[in-house]
């Protein structure tokens, strides 16, 4: 058989993509579609006895009627929208920041970076570690050495929630600010210097220029903040554990309990369809709002 | 005149705080990994630790530190190996070959690298245990070369991208055929973008904690943040030993950040936005 070059380049190209088509096909695609076919089974895992007993819609029956369940999804949503707003105008304070020309700029840039490469699991435990009751230095820093006053942040329903959000924004503002960053610089400079001529002050330089021409890559820190912080689970299982009284209970810390903490894993999987319609909802919606300009400027 | 400075000075201040916060819990887990076990729970809190390296003796022979970090390297080191060499082709394949449903590709991998991991977690964990695959090495390599292949194609592909058509086609004129186009003239060229990635799919795999948590019940096989989470001693929370085996698990990365702060934060932008 003899191909056309065309025909052998397409031939080699689709022959490169197919390691990367299984992985994600295998550990990624069928999984999904598996938890759509568990979650319409009752299976639990400490009692093989009772088999894959088919039971339609009964796990997403009882979903709306599981108040922790109905919660988790509040505390979550709740969650994604304070720290995301957070994190997006922090990331645009510290990107205008280290956008400046300034010496030591570098060191800067990289420190901005260390809260990023933290492992989220250590994160956790240092802000475990400062918001400390007995020796927690932001107890000393509110309160000094006055111990009757200290407080125990951690078992408070709010403040809980509040450390929990402050721990995420700490960790992930950096790369909201590294995107946001590298919409920056795409803006060119004779914009600045023509507007200057005409007498814009600095903030009608910062209105007019860089917030319309920052918008695309604020939308993309957004899109990518959301998702990740509809995933949260790391700073919930080292911080609180869910508690107290629920009050810092999350979909995927839920569904990690229900599957694999109580075994149930129709049920569980019901959860996991459940956060994985959310996410792709609201991906379909941010998708449309940015426009394919993601994947176009790449190919 | 009396504005500029007012202005220079607001601008070194926020600056100043920036650094300081992001570098503050660090910085006191690390004080805090070199403290006396008096130390730690004084109020108010000693500033200057006595230097004892008392926490990371007793982190290694009581917590076992050790084999947690090689487990670390092995899983981290290995799963960056495998999804390089896949992601170079695939991303060599997106960017330079004429190829269909290109952008449907890209976008589904963008996709994919977005769904929550409890929504895979289950079956991922079912396919495991079927293969006697829990608590092995291959067992989280696999999930792990997944959940980084997307990164590592996006950023490989961007790189690939920006190389010159003309050294593509002399390498065919001259008769190279495309394996070693690809192997001897493009992959050198774009050796820059392959390390960018290598440094992110490193830090993720290493950093990793949900499927680490499922697939790895075993203390044996458990990576470094998995046994960080689970630190528990017999009455209180052993906090020096946490605060060492924290910062061992951290230098490295915080190593990695400063000597290549350029190249991550373009490789970050590259799986982004526009780099």
């Amino acid at each position: 058989m003899i191909l056309s070059l065309q025909e052998r380049e397409r031939a080699f190209g689709l022959i490169l993509i197919i390691p990367t088509f299984l992985f994600v096909a295998i550990f990624s695609l069928y999984p999904i579609i598996y938890s759509f076919y568990l979650s319409f089974h009752r299976i639990i895992l400490g009692l093989p006895g009772l088999g894959q007993k088919f039971v339609g819609f009964q796990n997403y029956i009882d979903l709306f009627h599981d108040r922790i369940a109905l919660h988790s999804m509040f505390n979550t949503l709740i969650f994604v929208f304070i720290s995301t707003s957070c994190e997006i105008i922090l990331g645009l304070l510290i990107a205008l920041v280290i956008h400046q020309k300034f010496k030591g700029r570098g060191v800067v840039r990289a420190a901005v970076l260390v809260p990023w490469a933290i492992p989220t699991v250590v994160a956790s435990q240092m802000w475990r570690f400062l918001f400390n009751d007995k020796y927690g230095l932001i107890n000393f820093a509110f309160f000094g050495s006055d111990i009757n006053h200290y407080r125990a942040w951690l078992a408070d329903p709010f403040f809980a929630f509040c450390a929990i959000i402050f721990a995420d924004v700490w960790k992930t503002s950096s790369f909201a600010a590294l995107l946001i960053l590298a919409g920056l610089q795409t803006i060119p400079d004779e914009l600045y210097k023509a507007a200057k001529i005409d007498g814009a002050s600095g903030w009608q330089r910062f209105t007019h220029i860089t917030l319309p021409l920052v918008k695309p890559a604020l939308l993309i820190a957004l899109l990518f903040r959301t998702m990740d912080a509809l995933r949260i689970f790391d700073l919930v299982f080292v911080m609180t554990q869910g508690g107290p009284a629920d009050s810092t209970n999350v979909l995927q810390f839920y569904g990690y309990k229900k599957i694999f903490a109580e075994g149930l894993m129709g049920y569980g999987s019901t959860i996991s369809v459940f956060v994985f319609l959310i996410t792709l909802i609201i991906s379909i919606f941010y998708i449309k709002a940015i426009g394919s300009r993601l994947i176009e400027d790449k190919i | 005149m009396l504005n500029k400075i007012a202005q220079k000075f607001l601008f070194l201040l926020v600056t100043l705080i920036i650094v300081f916060f992001s570098l503050l819990p660090f910085i006191w887990f690390f004080i805090t990994s070199l403290k006396t076990e008096v130390e730690v729970t004084s109020i108010p809190p000693t500033l200057i630790p006595s230097g004892s390296l008392n926490f990371y003796r007793s982190g290694i022979e009581q917590y076992d530190l050790l084999h947690f970090v090689k487990n670390s390297i092995i899983i981290a080191g290995l799963t960056s190996i495998i999804t390089l060499v896949i992601a170079i082709f695939a991303g060599y394949a997106l960017a330079r070959l004429r190829l269909p449903f290109k952008r449907v590709i890209l976008g589904s991998l963008l996709v994919v690298s977005m769904f929550p991991q409890i929504s895979i977690a289950g079956p991922v964990w079912r396919i495991l245990q079927s293969l006697g695959w829990l608590n092995s090495y291959q067992g989280l390599i696999l999930p792990y070369v997944t959940l980084t292949l997307p990164l590592g194609v996006w950023i490989i592909a961007s790189f690939f991208k920006e190389l010159p058509d003309e050294l593509e086609d002399a390498a065919r004129i001259d008769g190279c055929g495309h394996l070693q186009t690809l192997f001897r003239i493009m992959m050198p060229l774009a050796a820059p973008g392959i390390f960018t990635a290598a440094i992110l799919i490193f830090i993720y795999s290493w950093n990793e904690f949900f499927f680490a948590l499922l697939i790895m019940t075993q203390r044996d096989y458990q990576t470094l943040p998995v046994g960080i989470a689970l630190f528990q001693g017999q009455y209180t929370l052993p906090w020096g030993e946490i605060a060492a085996a924290s910062t061992i698990a951290t230098v490295p990365l915080v190593l990695l950040v400063f000597i290549f702060q350029k190249r991550i934060m373009s490789g970050l932008s590259a799986g982004a936005v526009k780099g």
